[in-house]
């Protein structure tokens, strides 16, 4: 369960911070990305998949969250 | 006059390596590497922030160099005091010329060094008692000092001391700010961490002091400059800039800082960031906590200063972007006349750099404006993202070597023959006695500043200065010459 920081790019994506590893990738595709439902499972870039815990509302970013390593 | 190909320098890489024996080989071979621009993140190519191999001569320092030496140590009003042994505080003191105003002893504390002085009755009955006298002792002498870092040395984990409560319980005696620091030395494979626990502690004991107090009166054109810590004056020939076009600079981080400055940052509207490495940590809480964004620049060269000051500029209304075009246009013949001058004079140089944590890629646009051409880079503890960051900026074929031993650096050197080698004092007297010319670019070989316009005027002063001494062909003795030269024809 890496701690990681998710973030909006200047371009309007989303990137994926894990500090523990120096990795920072954009997130290519999250399941729930609509109104009402925010996070579920991440794919990144790199091809690594994470899974985030689905929110009700899209948070303000940046935020720290915990994810699980898919 | 180009770098070597790829194919050459993956074979000297090979050779170098085969002098280990076999598990230091394999651990080594995963660290060096040559650089291919295509490659998208450096993972693939290059492995950072491991442990050095028992045995070799690392270059790398301590979690305390990095949170004392590094982040904590420039700031002038407070005293850091070096809790622990007296050596790591009196061998680094001063060293890093992170000049500052004030009065020293008075209101300015920089230069000093205070220390604990741990004798071995401290380390079996534990070292509180002394360091709650110690500071007691500082508020006397020093009563106009705005508080107090207290950075751990390696016994201080090691038995055991509680400096948290210390802190606390002074902090309320005197009503000034006493931050703990965990930065033992043995933390951590290299001063990497220290800057990360250094960070934290800002975080955790500093940043939210003024959490509640909006008595600051911002302006939309305040900016925060983090990661400078004016070495040399680095900070001041970087702030002239921003304020010449219109900003006004809130804190400076740390270089020439004060405590005050750390507590009003997360009232700026953007921070600046220019060490990557030592501060990202911090760039990226105040992001999250305070909204308040970062963004990263690179003041070497007048290249990159003219693109960071657009980058910069972009952040802000057409009154700051008018007066980045401005600060642009004051300087270009001035840089053009010092391009002019000493280009001729450098062009087509080799260079090869070896240091801390963002060096190497910030000043390839520096060197480039100068015809200079970086054919190998290293760092001694930058992370994954730090050579993310760097390939972008490097050649095809340049060497890549993470935390390199002195005998691969020596190899690499005698093989590649750059016509300078830019790396720390540990490093320059070797280079300097096989007779290539060094430039110690941790602080600036005593010289500086070398950031902003002004800083880039000494920079191509130095590298001129340095390269094209007369002194270098004088090393060899003129019957060795003679000898030499006999036995090439």
């Amino acid at each position: 369960m890496p701690s990681v920081m998710i973030n909006k790019t200047e371009a309007g994506g989303l990137t994926l911070y894990v500090p523990k590893k120096d990795l920072e990738e954009m997130i290519v595709s999250m399941e729930h990305e609509g109104p009402g439902r925010w996070g579920g499972e991440l794919t990144l870039a790199d091809g690594s998949r994470y899974y985030l815990e689905p929110m009700d509302t899209e948070p303000r970013l940046p935020i720290t969250l915990r994810v699980k390593r898919l | 006059m180009c770098a070597m190909k790829r194919e050459e320098a993956e074979a000297l890489i090979q050779e170098v390596l085969e002098v280990y024996p076999e598990k230091a080989r394999k651990d080594r071979a995963k660290h060096l590497a040559v650089s291919d621009p295509n490659v998208e993140q450096a993972k693939k190519c290059i492995v950072s922030n491991r442990k050095s191999v028992p045995g070799v001569m690392t270059i790398r320092g301590c979690a305390y160099a990095g949170s004392k030496g590094v982040v904590w140590g420039p700031i002038k009003d407070m005293v850091h005091i070096s809790h622990g042994p007296v050596g790591c505080g009196q061998y680094s003191r001063a060293g890093r010329r992170n000049y500052y105003t004030g009065h020293t002893g008075i209101n300015a504390f920089g230069t000093m060094n205070f220390t604990s002085d741990f004798q071995e009755k401290d380390i079996v009955f534990g070292g509180d008692k002394k360091l709650e006298k110690l500071i007691d002792e500082i508020q006397t002498l020093f009563p106009l000092h705005k508080g107090i870092s207290i950075q751990s040395e390696c016994p201080v984990g090691l038995i055991g001391d509680d400096i948290e409560s210390v802190s606390k319980k002074k902090a309320k005696e005197m009503d000034k700010p006493v931050v703990p620091l965990r930065c033992e030395g043995f933390r951590g494979v290299s001063q990497s961490l220290g800057h990360h626990i250094a960070n934290d502690a800002i975080r955790d004991w500093v940043l939210p002091n003024r959490d509640d107090d909006s008595s600051f009166e911002s302006t939309p054109y305040d900016i925060a400059l983090t990661g400078d810590y004016n070495i040399g004056g680095d900070a001041w020939a970087s702030r002239i800039l921003l304020e010449e076009m219109g900003l006004r600079v809130v804190a400076q981080w740390s270089g020439d800082g004060t405590i005050s400055e750390l507590e009003l940052a997360p009232k700026a509207k953007v921070n600046l960031l220019h060490c990557y490495r030592s501060m990202n940590y911090l760039a990226r809480h105040m992001e999250e906590k305070y909204g308040v964004p970062w963004m990263e620049y690179n003041f070497f060269g007048p290249t990159k200063i003219a693109e960071s000051l657009r980058k910069i500029a972009a952040l802000f209304d057409e009154k700051i972007q008018e007066g980045a075009e401005r600060v642009i246009a004051k300087y270009t013949p001035q840089m053009n006349a010092i391009i002019e001058k000493y280009r001729p004079r450098l062009e087509g140089k080799k260079v090869m750099l070896y240091v801390g944590g963002l060096r190497p890629r910030h000043v390839v646009g520096a060197y480039e404006d100068l015809g200079m051409e970086v054919v190998g880079a290293g760092y001694e503890f930058a992370h994954n993202d730090d050579y993310d960051r760097t390939i972008k900026d490097l050649g095809e074929g340049t060497l890549l070597y993470d935390d390199v031993t002195g005998y691969e650096l020596e190899e690499f050197v005698k093989r590649v023959r750059p016509d300078l080698v830019g790396s720390g004092i540990k490093e320059k007297y070797i280079f300097q006695k096989m007779g290539i010319p060094f430039r110690q670019m941790h602080s600036w070989d005593y010289s500086g500043p070398y950031h902003g316009y002004d800083g880039f005027a000494i920079f191509a002063r130095d590298m001129d200065m340095t390269l094209n001494n007369p002194c270098w062909d004088k090393l060899q003795a003129p019957w060795k010459k003679a000898e030499a030269a006999a036995k090439a024809a």
